[in-house]
């Protein structure tokens, strides 16, 4: 199995250095091909386990409960403009 | 104040006689850590001004509903994914540098509330991606039995901090045997709870289907205590179970009369150590003359694990980690535009086997192989959840290796991402089934390096796990001896 790294890397939003790739791109191929032992086993009939316990939707009421964190949670941002995080401008169609 | 091992057990019974016992404890842990931790490496961070203004309180406090509960004026240390409020949690990234919780996790909030002091943090593989704590942003942690190898990991400091007498017990994060393997290269006991038992509020997630945090502990009873202290529903965690929590240490009793114990002959294949095969299997013949039923079981779909757990794994944290972007909190790489300024931050946040992962898992779930893989992956887990299913009908505990080698040379697997992976081939199977399991020390190699044995039970039934430990460590004495610092 081969994957194309550069539209991989491209999904998951992480830049790589061109003396990465081949490294990263031969890692995985060999983890891929170590997987590929799955399809040797008939899974026609048997259902995919997401969660290990038989657990149901769990709800619970929307109500707001208070917490004052905002300076504690804005204090340590990279960037801040009020009580807002900042980011660099938006650039359409980058 | 006696020098040298200091257990949970123990310490409650010194400051119960002695309040200074808190602070005589506090500062031979740091006295510790300042002689040999330049060597080990077991902290990612420490400080004694972080626990300071804890043991004053404690040490004056009156009230016997706080100085009765379970682990007063105990120092506890953690692995660096657990939240704490104001301290700096980074997870061996440098993408969470400078992160600082605004939050308890629900662990720690559960320690503070039984007298615990919250005292240091410990190294760790960047999100918990690796079995031997090489790939920390703070560089690897040493084994305490020989410097020279890795403890084990991703929970590495957490196991070797407790190893080298720098902690009395730990608490750590097990996703595919994180907890359990370093607790078996280091000589200590590791329990990875069942699924759902143990709240993840606050625990800097992995892989969600599989995570549970559980102790590293010098003994099977101090296990158990830490084990009842962390346990329990939490609406914070909508994967909590609303089980009933019993006590864990009325479990650890020296009786494994007519205990039925499952071999499984998949665990006992080639690439399995001899010597540690003959540990493992001494450990069955101990049990059998203490009068436990041994018998040797089946659990066919074992030798898939690696694979079904190197696709769901992967997949769950390329999305967990998708949260990463510089935005609200940690590493920020500056840029000028907002994508140029994500896909900067987390080329330069992430380590390299992050990457590998993220990667991996943004390409199993990718359009045209979610079916293929992921898909497949958690039909296959279904196969070898009814494997336990199945065994479990015939036995009641099942005991296997918990890594296939003692310790390894620090550097030897990192080039080779699969043979690092194939470390935590005994330990996964119970993650992606979602069971209770245990380390506890059963031998040493030649070169003296520790070797455990595992003990893994039916869901929720962490008793018959902690009956089986304690028995077999109660009639050995593996456990009792010391690293050389």
């Amino acid at each position: 199995m081969k994957m194309d790294i550069d539209r991989i890397a491209a999904l998951a939003r992480i830049k790589l250095k061109a003396e990465e790739k081949e490294k990263l791109a031969a890692d995985l191929g060999n983890i891929l091909s170590y997987v590929e032992k799955l399809s040797s086993l008939d899974t026609e009939n048997v259902p995919p386990t997401s969660h290990v316990l038989a657990i149901e939707n769990v709800f619970r009421k929307d109500v707001q409960t208070p917490q004052r964190i905002i300076e504690e949670v804005l204090a340590k941002a990279p960037e801040r403009e009020g009580d807002f995080f900042k980011v660099p401008k938006v650039v359409e169609g980058s | 104040m006696p020098q040298g091992s200091l257990t949970i057990k123990g310490l409650r019974e010194e400051i119960r006689k002695d309040r200074s016992a808190i602070r005589s404890a506090c500062r031979l842990l740091s006295e510790r850590i300042k002689t040999v931790d330049s060597k080990v490496r077991a902290y990612a961070a420490f400080d004694d001004a972080r626990f300071e203004a804890e043991v004053e309180r404690l040490t004056e406090e009156k009230d016997p509903s706080v100085t009765g509960k379970p682990l007063f004026g105990v120092p506890i240390s953690l692995k660096d994914n657990l939240c704490v409020r104001g301290w700096e949690t980074t997870c061996a990234s440098r993408i969470l540098k400078g992160y600082v919780p605004p939050y308890d996790a629900t662990v720690i909030q559960k320690l503070r509330a039984n007298g615990a002091i919250i005292f240091g943090k410990c190294n760790m593989d960047e999100f918990a991606f690796g079995s031997s704590t090489e790939s920390s942003c703070y560089g690897p942690t040493a084994n305490p039995w020989d410097l020279s190898r890795v403890p084990g990991g991703s929970s590495g400091g957490s196991a070797a901090c407790v190893a080298a007498d720098e902690a009395i017990a730990a608490l750590g994060s097990d996703t595919g045997g994180s907890i359990r393997q370093p607790a078996s290269l280091c000589g200590v006991v590791g329990v990875k709870p069942t699924y759902g038992r143990v709240s993840r509020y606050g625990l800097i997630a992995f892989g969600s289907s599989l995570d549970q945090i559980g102790p590293l502990a010098k003994t099977v009873e101090d296990a158990a205590i830490l084990t009842n202290v962390i346990s329990g529903h939490d609406p914070k965690d909508s994967t909590s179970a609303n089980a009933a929590v019993p006590d864990f240490t009325r479990a650890c009793v020296p009786d494994v009369k007519g205990l039925r114990v499952g071999l499984p002959k998949e665990y006992f294949v080639a690439g399995l150590d001899r010597e540690v095969e003959t540990a493992v299997r001494n450990a069955a013949e101990k049990l059998a003359s203490m009068g436990a039923v041994v018998t040797d079981i089946s659990l066919p779909h074992t030798e898939y694990a690696v694979a079904v757990y190197y696709i769901v794994a992967v997949a769950e944290a390329s999305s967990n980690l998708g949260r990463f972007d510089g935005v609200q909190y940690g590493y920020r790489h500056p840029a000028n535009q907002l994508l140029d300024m994500y896909f900067e931050t987390r080329d330069h946040g992430f380590g390299s086997e992050a990457k590998r992962r993220i990667l991996l898992g943004t390409f199993v779930l990718s359009a045209g192989y979610y079916d293929a893989y992921y898909l497949k992956g958690q039909k296959v887990r279904t196969l070898i959840k009814r494997d336990f299913d199945h065994a479990f009908k015939q036995v009641d505990v099942i005991l296997t290796p918990v890594s296939p080698t003692p310790a390894f040379k620090i550097g030897e697997r990192t080039q080779d991402p699969l043979a690092m992976y194939l470390s935590d081939i005994f330990t996964i199977p119970m993650n992606l089934a979602g069971i209770p399991a245990i380390s506890v020390p059963c031998g040493f190699s030649k070169g003296n390096l520790p070797i455990g044995v595992q003990f893994a039970a039916k869901h929720f039934d962490e008793e018959t796990m902690f009956r089986a430990a304690y028995a077999f460590e109660q009639g050995t004495d593996f456990h009792k001896r010391k690293p050389e610092l």
